[in-house]
Order: C-alpha cells, then structure tokens, then sequence
C-alpha cells in the first residue's frame, strides 16, 4: 500500500510539472490560436535569467518578480519581432517559425550560460514531509500550489478583467473585435507576454527538480502536450488536471504492469492521448470548436 | 629552343614531378605531407551532449601547444574538428566528409557510443585508423573483427567488475538495486556487474530499473528501487539523471551503498547540484587525477595541466574533467605519433597505436599506465575506487586491474 500511495504522491509531482508548462501551452493557444513549440526553450531561457538575478545576489521572491516581468516583456517582443510577420501565414509556415525560435533559444542559451547542469534554488523547504511511511517532497507540494495560483489567477483574468474578456475576443473573432475598437495586434503580443510569463512560472518550478540546462524541457514539453491534449487545449484547467493524470497512469502502469515496465512509460502516456483523440478530440474538458461557414 | 620554351618545359616538368611526388604520398599516407599531418575527429559541441564538447576543445588546445613546441617529428597537427551533434546520421555525414574530401590521415577520440558504432563498419571497410574513441563500451576492443577501431578509457564492463568485486568483499547479506539507461551504454555497465557477481547475480540483484533519455524524471524509479528493499544502489545514468538520484534517495529516506558510475562522478556537474551533503559515502571510480582534489595541488602533472589550461584554453572550467581526460587522451596520441617516426601511413599508425608498453602519462592516477598489444586494444584497463566525504573523493584501496581478471 505503502508503494502504491508514494508512486501516487510522486506521480502527482511530476504531473504538476507537465501541467504547469501546459497551461502555458493552452495560454497561447487561447488567447493567439498558435501552438507554440518553443514554449518550453523560452520558459528554460527565463529560468536562465532568474538564474543570473539570483547569483546577482537579489532575494528569491524579488529575482522571481523580475524574472516575470523580463519574461513578459520578452514574450511581447517575440510576438513582435517574430510571429507577426508570418501573421496570417499557413500554420505550417508559423509551426516552422516556433521550431526555429526552439533552436535558436536553445543554442543561444548553451553558448552564454553553456551546457552544464546548474542547481536552481527552490523557495520551499528541503526536508520532506514525512506521513507513515510516504514522503511528500516540500518542493514538489509548493509547485503544485504556484501552478493552482497561477491557473486561478488566469481564470480571473479571463473572466472578469476587461484586457482579459478583449484577448478571449481578439482570438475568437478578429472581425468583430476591431469593429468593437479592440486593438487586435496587441492583444495577441499580450498573448505571447502572458505565455511567457506563465512559462517562466513553470521553468522556475521545474528547476529545483530536474536541474537546469539548456535541454531541461526537451522531454517535458512532449509530455505538456500529452497533458494539454488530455485536457483539451481550450481549457486551462483541464490542461493541469491533464499533467497530474499523465503523471499518475505513467507511475501506475510502470510499477504495476509488468510487461510494460519502466520501458514503456512514455508509450503509455501517449496512447492515453490516442485514446482520448479518438473517443474525444476535443480533450476531456475543451469545447469542440465550432465555426461557421 | 628559345629561352622561354625551356622555361616553359623546365617548369612543366616541375610541376608534373611536384604532382608525382604529391600522388606517391597520398598513395602511401593520406593526409601527411612533410611538415603536417591531418588528423579527424567529431564531438557534440551542440545539442543534448554538448557538456562534452569541451573536450574537443582541449585536445585542440595541447595539439596548438605541440605545433608551438615545433610539432612531432617536424610535422605539425592541423586537427579538422567537426560538430555532429550526438546524432549518429550527422556523424556519418561529417566522417564521410573528413575521409573523402579532407582526405584526414586517421580520425581520433571520435565521441560517443551510438555515434562511433554508425561509422563502426565504415572505417573498418576504408581501412581508416579510428583511433582512442571516446566511449567505454566494450566492442571497441575487437581486434579480430575491427583491426582499425580502437578504445582508449576503461570499459563499461570492466568497471561493473569492480563494483561487484567491492560488493561481493564488503556487502554482507547485499540486495542490489540496479537503475540504468535503456541502452548500449548501460546493459554493459549491468552485465560487468553481472559478470563480475558471477552466480551470486540472481540471488543478489533484487530489481533492475531502467529509464529512457526522453524521461523528464526518474523518481518513479527511485521509489520502486527503495520499495524492493535493496540495500546497495547501482546507480548507470549520465549526470542530469544521477543528479536527479542522488537528491531523490535522500528525500525519500533510502540509505543504501551508492554506486555511481564513472560517467557522472564529477563534482561539479553532478554532486554539487544533487547537493554536498546528499553525495556523502557514495563509491566510484577513477583512473584520472580530478583536478577539484586537493591531494594534486603540489602534484608535477596537475601543476603543467593548469599552465596548459590557463596558456591555451583560459576559458575552459578548471573543475571540469573533461579537460583532463582531453589533454591525457591528446597525450596518448603524441606517444603514438613519436613512435611512428616519419612512417605515418594508416597501417603504421594502428601498429604504433598497438604498441604501447607501460606508458604512465601526468594526469592519470599514479600506478595506471597504458598498455596496448596486437590482441589488445584496451588502452586503459586501471581503476581505483574512492568515496566522496561531503567535500571530495577520496581514493581508497588498490589499483583495480580488469586485464588480469
């Protein structure tokens, strides 16, 4: 029983992780209709320079504010300088842009900060919390409650906050929203700033755990994609209860089921996905798309 | 005959001689003229691996050193280094490119399992030395088969040998708990071990887990492995993922014997990050002189690595083994080069390379030298464990010799 609540518990961890680069997966694709490949290599570049801010001797908490804001300026002028060009290019045109940005970060970063692996300070205690026999990783318990702020906040913002109602606007209905006044360029570059921002979260909670390097988020971003699939990318929500199921069936099935093993983790995650494409293409909890022609 | 007529055939002539002589060297010794030799080699110096690109660096850096001490036997290295990425299709692209177009003499300290095994066969059938690979897998010792391909460090095998030694000697009633990467690289390390065990392996080896590069975690593992109520850890993962073991064993309460692979004992890139304090008591390997220990300060080899270091490559990380491994390793090649003397055609080169007796070179550990012979193409068979105490690794025991096993 022991075994079966710890890989729960440490399923749930690595599941928050997957869901808190899905949400920013989702992000963007709500408020710009984009699905963006690079996401993962800009939220390791923003933890690159929390990095930088914290060795500069800043508190955690004020490296982490600053962080936020350089992220959020960056992920502006990404939108900017680099998407808006291809704007109302194919998709595939823009999928091959986010690709290129992926490499691009990605090197850059290798070649300023190189490829070591660096520790990252966590905000949380080290010492696990210890019931019975099943250790609670303080830091994996903190990331969980970032991500669940992050994810109530987004809520609001798209919820109740006038920028936010005009981005949902701006990316469901272009026409209409320009008409309205809506200055539909901007909102999207906003778009593109909250993803980042939201990504930094992400990068700065991954960190601790799996220790930063230019590669940190290859493996996780597919596994964020998993999540956001599972969930459905038009809901946030879904998209972090997506990570934690992810990560709870791979730790499941790989103790558990034999001939499957640790060998095959990542294929089960990806047949869950198959599965759920198939019987719901929307994911579990998004909303079929539906346009009129 | 007018003047410019002889001139004309005087200098004809020359050319059509030059041009001869030019073709009899290349027929004999690609890649050598009187005053060079070309030497190939691949590295990642991007992608997933590119921690080891600096290695590439640091050979580069004592060949320049050579070339400024005026070259071995007059001839100068003019080393061709090329980026593959850790990508195997990339690495036949770029060795096909230093053979046909280079025209390189030999290629050396190529890097990596997956990547040396692509251009395995390929040398072999062009009759190319590949020289001092920069891989511990075993099959690099083939004599039989790959007459052109030889390894350099100690094997993979030869190292899980010694843990199951140190075991088998000092681990009463031992339950083993195995995590390695689902490759090559890491069934060698668990079948050293399982050799080196012998018969006690099934009753010993409790549970084996394997993880796969792509995975973002391992603790799924960990939990398992503590679950299986093993009491000695065999830790075969590269640095992110040995990292990421060390600090999870501690978070969860497990204690077992650690035993880290060579592949990841550096301090700076692996313990430091896990945490000092969670690293303490693990055992592993060296054959190298890491330059973070103090016990070299003083020591006549460390004190020329660090003028090398600070002279040819300032902006390499002094607390980084890989530039003590790219230096002794480029230093191994130079033993081969002088012995070679102005003989450097291919079948030369892999004699010399065959060759070498008791050769102790300054930055490895003392009492492990190279010794390489015609059946023999394990350079570097020596190891001596040691145990980290929370700050360093200290070196325990006698020097471990896998060729006399």
């Amino acid at each position: 029983m022991d075994i079966f609540v710890q890989q729960v518990v440490s399923g749930l961890a690595t599941g928050g992780i997957y869901g808190s680069l899905a949400l920013a997966l989702v992000m963007i694709y709500q408020a710009t209709d984009v699905v963006n490949y690079a996401q993962g290599e800009m939220a390791m570049f923003s933890t690159y320079l929390a990095w930088t801010l914290i060795n500069a001797g800043l508190p955690y908490w004020v490296a982490f504010a600053a962080t936020l804001a350089i992220a959020f300026v960056g992920g502006l002028a990404i939108e900017r300088v680099v998407i808006r060009p291809v704007e109302n290019a194919p998709v595939l045109t823009i999928v091959i842009v986010c690709i290129g940005l992926l490499v691009i970060l990605n090197s850059v970063a290798g070649w300023v900060y190189s490829y070591i692996q660096k520790p990252f300070p966590s905000p949380f205690p080290e010492k696990p919390i210890r019931i019975g026999n099943v250790f609670f990783g303080a830091h994996d318990l903190g990331a969980l409650g970032v991500t669940l702020v992050v994810l109530l906040s987004l809520y609001v913002f798209f919820r109740y906050t006038t920028l936010g109602l005009a981005m949902r606007a701006a990316a469901q209905n272009p026409v209409s929203s320009r008409l309205c006044g809506i200055r539909v360029g901007w909102m999207l570059a906003v778009g593109w700033g909250l993803a980042a921002l939201v990504g930094a979260v992400a990068g700065m909670m991954v960190a601790p755990v799996v220790f930063l390097d230019p590669n940190m988020m290859g493996g996780i971003l597919i596994y964020a994609f998993a999540s956001a699939t599972l969930g459905g990318f038009t809901s946030p929500g879904g998209a972090v209860l997506g990570g934690l199921i992810v990560g709870v069936i791979e730790n499941l099935v790989g103790t558990y089921v034999r001939f499957i093993g640790t060998e095959l983790k990542l294929t089960v995650a990806l047949a869950v996905i198959l599965v759920v494409l198939i019987v719901k293409p929307s994911g579990l909890f998004g909303r079929a798309a539906v346009h009129r022609v | 005959m007018t003047r410019r007529n002889i001139i004309a055939l005087a200098l004809s002539l020359g050319v059509g001689l030059a041009l001869v002589a030019r073709l009899a060297v290349a027929a004999d010794m690609p890649g050598v003229t009187a005053t060079e030799v070309k030497i190939g080699h691949t590295n990642p110096y991007s992608g997933n691996a590119s921690a080891y690109g600096t290695i590439g660096k640091a050979i580069a850096a004592y060949f320049k050193k050579m070339n400024d001490e005026g070259g071995i036997n007059g001839r100068k290295i003019n080393f061709v280094t090329y980026d593959d990425g850790y990508s195997p299709p990339k690495t036949v692209e770029m060795v096909r490119r230093l053979i046909e177009q280079d025209e390189v003499a030999f290629l050396f300290n190529t890097l990596g399992t997956p990547t040396n095994s692509a251009i395995h066969k390929y040398m072999n059938q062009m009759k190319v030395p590949q020289l001092f690979v920069a891989t511990g897998a075993t099959k690099w010792g083939d004599p039989q088969n790959f007459p052109w391909t030889m390894g350099w460090q100690p094997t993979y095998q030869a190292e899980g040998h010694i843990y199951a030694q140190y075991v088998l000697k000092n681990v009463p009633n031992a339950k083993i708990g195995i995590l390695y990467q689902n490759d090559d690289y890491g069934k060698d390390y668990v079948k050293g071990l399982k050799d080196g065990l012998g018969d006690a392996a099934k009753k010993l080896i409790v549970m084996e887990q394997t993880y796969e590069t792509s995975d973002p975690t391992i603790d799924s593992q960990i939990v398992n492995l503590k679950n299986s109520g093993a009491n000695v850890f065999y830790n075969v993962t590269i640095p992110k993922y040995a990292a990421q073991a060390i600090k999870k064993t501690a978070e969860i309460g497990w204690k077992p014997l650690h035993l880290l692979n060579n592949v990841s004992n550096s301090v700076g890139a692996v313990l430091k990050p896990a945490g000092l304090q969670n690293s303490k008591d693990i055992v592993s390997t060296f054959y190298l002189k890491d330059p973070t220990d103090p016990t070299w300060q003083n020591d006549a080899g460390y004190k020329d690595w660090l003028a090398f270091m600070k002279k040819y490559y300032p902006e390499g990380d002094l607390s980084d083994l890989g530039n003590v491994y790219g230096y002794t390793v480029a230093q191994g090649l130079v033993q081969v080069l002088k012995q070679c003397g102005n003989d450097l055609s291919r079948e030369n080169v892999m004699k010399q390379a065959a060759s070498i007796k008791g050769l102790s070179l300054p930055m490895l550990l003392p009492g492990v030298k190279v010794n390489t012979g015609p059946t023999d193409f394990y350079p570097i068979e020596q190891e001596q464990l040691a145990k980290f105490d929370g700050e360093r690794w200290v070196l325990f025991g006698e020097i471990y010799d896998a060729s006399k096993k």
